[in-house]
């Protein structure tokens, strides 16, 4: 029982702590990569301090949902933080499947956008309408790709997923499985608000789609809601990471093996950071109404990696 | 895609250090200090244009590219006064954007600076005594700095910047 | 006057469901009545499936008639037809042969069609016209003949009107005749259930009808299209096949992709909510096609669960669409509009009424910890375990199901933030949403109460599955598929995936009442300050800037286009003396239903060309008609 509970706090401790980190190891390569110094990697902890002192303004357009969201938003994602298998494959909410993490995000979508439409802005209703359409697009590639997973590990629960699919090594350079996961990375790309769906450092208000629904907001609800982007990208990527290449992520709950899950889990997020660093360098943000076509080349994707795995077995 | 990727890592980094003059070095590290103990070596800037020619908008646009760099220091550019600890208004204050001016000056959240960047955001510049311009953004909401040249060269706008937060409140 | 028939009403609908539950628990009973009806005599009979559905009439109605009393308590149409329609509905799931069921569906279809035209007239709801009920009883009747051929070719067969006997005759006729069969009756409970393309007369008439009747029509009506399919595939025409279980699974993923698409881009509240029932259905149909298809494969374990989770869905969905029928009843009420394009702001003036539609809203969206996500994760384990059928075709299907599923989903999330979104959130966008009330005590406390039943459902699945687990096993034998586990957990076919619905709901209260805590501890919560909203200084900032329905709908409308074939049309007036001056502009860009347009206009053109061309004998010649009744004679002589 205390083994749990500490567990949960150390889990929540890593994701809570490590998401800004991550953002901000992002933008400093990102900067790196166009020929500048670009800010150091901690910048996210400095940004979020600062915010946290200023007062908030807001507008008397909005309703409770507006000062709410930010607490739902951050409440979702830390939910979904405990639910996934950051450290070991018996996180602390040990019942959770992929449909339930997945949800959590949509709860978090759903009352972002109410928050958008709720300021009374043209920018506010555009983010909203657009965010919706992609989370809504993005439906069906996440569950062609749990498809896939779910038939070769033959469970939906994330643990145990992991444990299975680890337990087969030769598995990951099976064909089904890679499609799998470029589909499941597009739709982190989408989900996330990452080039090439989303600019997230752009000041054009018409070309942004998750910018936009928060510029209403200010001090610690701006705090909050920055803080659950980057949880939101740090548990994908964890999902990325060790769902399909889960090598190194401990089974048992002892300290020893608790350090070697996290190194092992920051090897694999330093590729994928990198990765996507190099990614959004190198190409340009899609026209809003491309988006669609690359969603549906996503699940087709995924429609591909579940029949090779159908048809490989 | 790749031809992109060859060509960042062949260039490599190119940002100056700040301008080797004593004083502006002085002033480069006391930079840091003043935003360390104001904003925690984080500063959210709003770039207001109150009606000018854009000479000085292309002056702060040298500021964020690879040779000067402001990011590095921890300030950064945002989309709107909400999210913003500093408005940096240039131009005379056309009589058209004074009250939105204005309307961004209370939209922005405490604590908050104002920097009038360029000689017209000081008086008017070239444009003093018109009956288009109001005259100096200072006229319109309280200014903590202004940042004379017409336009202010890029290493003169991250000396105002610090001006500004070296001034006791 | 009419207050009293709706509290008296309520009383005998809290006694149904008490019967209902009782039944639904396992007490079985049966009554007939030979003389009362013809051919076979008024029967009734309950059984764990019945008394589900009896039940479910009953909780629904006891929530919209204690609604009707605020609502329409001072208008004396329509209460009768309400306590007969009520009544109605929960003889159908009762009725054990052929001819009780009959009338009990026709005195509901009957009852129904007077509420529908009723509403239609009413002066509030003046925007439908009587042509919604027409189209709703020419469907219903449509559905009704296909059931009726269905029944009575049955009947023939085995010989006897009653269902009991079906049940045992069924296996010895061959697969074809009861295919044949069950199409016809496929067909007809599939128009009362509004699965496309048979849905035509849903957003027409369940819009037109008052708030509290909508309700009842789209939470327990159509579902008795649902326990209809469910009796017909399981009970009279067992053993099922897998041809039935493929067309339902299809029809059903149709139903769900296609109403959620017309719900995203409609800017009429109540017709937006019609459209989602449709889609749920789609959702309540692939369920119960999965359930056919695995009972029929030999995998009764993986159908019982299937069975399970379209009940469980059919049962949310009554919970939380007669909900949002409430709510937009309120709206209704309240401001005299349901066009979003007209509301706005309605979160200030109507706190109570915002507050029930943002549940049902977050249940509708499948959306956790609340009951929707609850059902529709159920039902997607029951697809993703498809695998076990070793059937490449089969897959192909289970998978298309899936991700049209996970389309609705989507979509659904996207519909119902545009339903709450833009009615009660932000500026009014008239005078009417202005000045707009808030409803009266006995609709928030129907409201309040049905709010409850909603979250209850959710926490108390570890209840509701075994009990709905145990309704299903009368009509599949099968070991039950869902276990308890620890802290109140589900566990769905041993360990292929786990829910504790308890637990979630837990972690997001903490979850969001932690950094709440943290900060308040913290001291680091200055009191916000008021100012207006962002609209980059511009000096005057109106509804007229805010996002529309339309606008929001936009995204959906470009993507799909293929589906809604939008014909926009702008016109722009341009002032007479110079052409640099524009007077007006108007912009339209309606979307089309594309089965209206291929399938009923096509249709009603071939009806009336070929009643045309048979008009002819209808000469008015009494003459010719006694030769026609001779002619008639002769031949039924020759051929008796």
């Amino acid at each position: 029982m205390t083994t749990a509970l500490l567990l949960a706090v150390l889990q929540a401790l890593v994701v809570a702590l490590g998401a800004p980190l991550v953002v901000g190891t992002l933008r400093t390569l990102k900067a790196r990569l166009v020929g500048r110094r670009g800010p150091v990697p901690w910048q996210p902890f400095l940004d979020l301090r600062k915010l946290l002192g200023k007062t908030p303004v807001v507008s008397d357009t909005t309703s409770w949902i507006f000062r709410a969201t930010p607490y739902i938003l951050a409440g979702a994602m830390l939910v979904a933080a405990l639910a996934a298998p950051v450290l070991t494959s018996r996180p602390p909410l040990a019942f959770a499947g992929i449909i339930l993490l997945m949800s959590l995000f949509l709860l978090g979508t759903f009352f972002l956008a109410l928050a958008g439409l709720d300021a009374g802005s043209a920018f506010g209703g555009m983010g909203s309408s657009r965010e919706v359409a992609v989370a809504a697009l993005a439906e069906p590639t996440v569950m062609v790709a749990v498809f896939a997973l779910a038939l070769r590990a033959n469970t939906t629960n994330l643990g145990a997923i992991v444990e299975r699919v680890s337990a087969e090594p030769l598995l990951a350079v099976n064909a089904g499985h890679l499609l799998a996961f470029v589909a499941f990375f597009i739709v982190m790309l989408a989900e996330t608000g990452r080039l090439p769906v989303d600019n997230p450092a752009t000041h054009l208000e018409l070309t942004m789609i998750h910018e936009a629904m928060v510029l209403e907001y200010s001090g610690r609800h701006l705090a909050m809601i920055e803080w659950a982007s980057a949880m939101k990208l740090l548990v994908f990527l964890t999902l990325l990471a060790n769902l399909f290449f889960p090598w190194g992520v401990p089974a048992d709950v002892t300290a020893v093996a608790l350090l070697l899950g996290l190194l092992a889990l920051v090897g694999k997020l330093v590729v994928l950071v990198v990765a996507l660093a190099a990614l959004e360098t190198a190409i340009a943000k899609l026209r809003l109404f491309r988006v669609p076509e690359l969603l549906a080349g996503s699940f087709a994707l995924g429609v591909l990696s579940v029949s090779a795995v159908v048809l490989l077995r | 895609m790749l031809r992109q990727l060859r060509l960042a890592i062949r260039t490599g980094i190119v940002t100056e250090p700040p301008p080797t003059e004593a004083e502006i070095e002085r002033l480069g590290a006391q930079v840091a200090g003043e935003i360390r103990v104001r904003f925690g070596r984080s500063l959210a800037i709003r770039q207001v244009d109150a009606g000018s020619c854009n000479g000085c908008e292309l002056e702060i646009g040298g500021l964020t590219g690879p040779h000067y760099d402001l990011e590095r220091f921890g300030v950064h550019f945002v989309a709107s006064p909400r999210h913003a600890d500093c408005l940096l208004v240039t131009g005379p204050v056309t009589r058209n954007m004074a009250e939105a001016l204005r309307r961004t000056w209370l939209a922005t959240p405490d604590p908050k600076l104002v920097i009038a960047a360029g000689d017209c955001a000081g008086d008017g510049g070239i444009f003093r005594g018109s009956y288009a311009v109001v005259g100096g953004v200072r006229e319109i909401v309280p200014v903590d700095a202004l940042i004379s040249g017409c336009p202010p060269s890029p290493a003169a706008l991250l000396a105002g910047l610090l001006d500004a937060l070296g001034r006791p409140r | 006057m009419a207050s009293v028939v709706y509290a008296l009403t309520a009383l005998l609908s809290a006694a149904v469901t008490t019967a209902g539950i009782t039944g639904l628990l396992g007490a079985r009973w049966s009554t007939r009545i030979e003389w009362l009806v013809p051919l076979g005599g008024f029967e009734l009979e309950m059984d764990p499936l019945a008394g589900l559905f009896v039940a479910l009439v009953g909780a629904v109605a006891v929530a919209t008639s204690i609604y009707a009393v605020g609502y329409a308590g001072r208008d004396r149409r329509g209460c009768v037809a309400h306590a007969a329609f009520i009544g109605a509905m929960a003889l159908v799931p009762l009725a054990a042969n052929v001819m009780t069921f009959v009338l009990a569906w026709e005195l509901m279809s009957l009852a129904s069609y007077v509420l529908v035209l009723d509403g239609a007239r009413a002066g509030r709801e003046a925007s439908a016209s009587t042509h919604a009920a027409w189209v709703y009883a020419v469907m219903t009747h449509a559905g009704l003949a296909c059931m009726l051929a269905g029944m009575l070719l049955l009947t023939a067969w085995t010989g006897s009107p009653r269902f009991a006997d079906w049940g045992a005759a069924a296996p010895t006729l061959g697969a074809g005749a009861r295919s044949l069969v069950w199409a016809l009756l496929a067909l007809g409970f599939a128009a009362k259930a509004g699965a496309v393309p048979l849905h035509v007369w849903l957003p027409l008439a369940h819009p037109a009808a008052p708030s509290h009747v909508s309700a009842l029509m789209s939470a327990v009506m159509i579902k008795l299209g649902v326990y209809g399919l469910l009796r017909a595939s399981f009970v009279w025409l067992a053993p099922a096949q897998v041809g039935w279980g493929v067309a339902l699974l299809l029809v059903g993923a149709l139903s769900a992709v296609a109403g959620v698409l017309y719900a995203v881009v409609d800017r009429d509240l109540k017709r937006l909510l019609a459209f989602s029932s449709i889609e749920n259905v789609g959702i309540v149909f692939v369920g119960t096609g999965a359930a056919v298809a695995f009972a029929a494969t030999g995998l009764p374990s993986l159908a019982l669960l299937a069975l399970v989770a379209a009940l469980y869905h059919a049962v949310n969905h009554a919970a939380f669409k007669s909900l949002l029928f409430m709510a937009a009843g309120g709206v209704l009420h309240g401001t005299g509009t349901r066009d979003m394009e007209l509301l706005g702001g309605l979160i200030k003036r109507q706190p109570w009424t915002a507050t029930c539609f943002l549940v049902g809203a977050i249940a509708i969206a499948g959306l956790p910890p609340l009951n929707g996500f609850v059902s529709e994760w159920l039902i997607f384990q029951a697809l993703l375990q498809n695998d076990l059928l070793s059937w490449p075709t089969m897959n192909l299907v289970f998978a298309l199901a899936i991700a049209g599923l996970a389309l609705a989903a989507g979509l659904a999330v996207a519909c119902f933030v545009k339903a709450f979104g833009i009615t009660f959130l932000a500026l009014p966008r008239s005078d009417a949403a202005a000045t707009a009330h808030d409803a009266a005590p006995t609709m928030r406390a129907a409201m309040l109460v049905t709010a409850a039943g909603c979250a209850a459902l959710a926490l108390g699945a570890s209840w509701v599955v075994p009990a709905l687990g145990a309704v299903g096993a009368t009509l599949i034998a099968a070991p039950p598929p869902v276990t308890l586990g620890p802290w109140l957990t589900l566990e769905v076919s041993g360990d292929f995936a786990t829910l504790s619905v308890p637990a979630v709901a837990l972690a997001l209260t903490g979850g969001v009442l932690l950094p709440i805590v943290l900060l308040a501890a913290a001291r680091a919560r200055p009191r916000p300050r008021r100012f207006e909203t962002w609209s980059c200084g511009r000096l005057l900032q109106t509804a007229r800037m805010e996002y529309t329905a339309t606008a929001f709908a936009d995204p959906f409308t470009r993507v799909f286009d293929f589906f809604y074939r939008p014909v926009r049309r702008l016109d722009v007036d341009l002032h007479p003396e110079s052409r640099f001056f524009v007077r007006s502009i108007r912009y339209e860009n309606p979307t089309r239903f594309i089965v209206d347009e291929w399938l009923y206009q096509p249709l009603g053109r071939v009806l009336r060309a070929a009643t045309r061309h048979i008009g002819v004998i209808q000469s008015g010649s009494p003459n010719l008609y006694l030769a026609y009744v001779l002619a008639a004679l002769l031949l039924l002589l020759l051929v008796a």
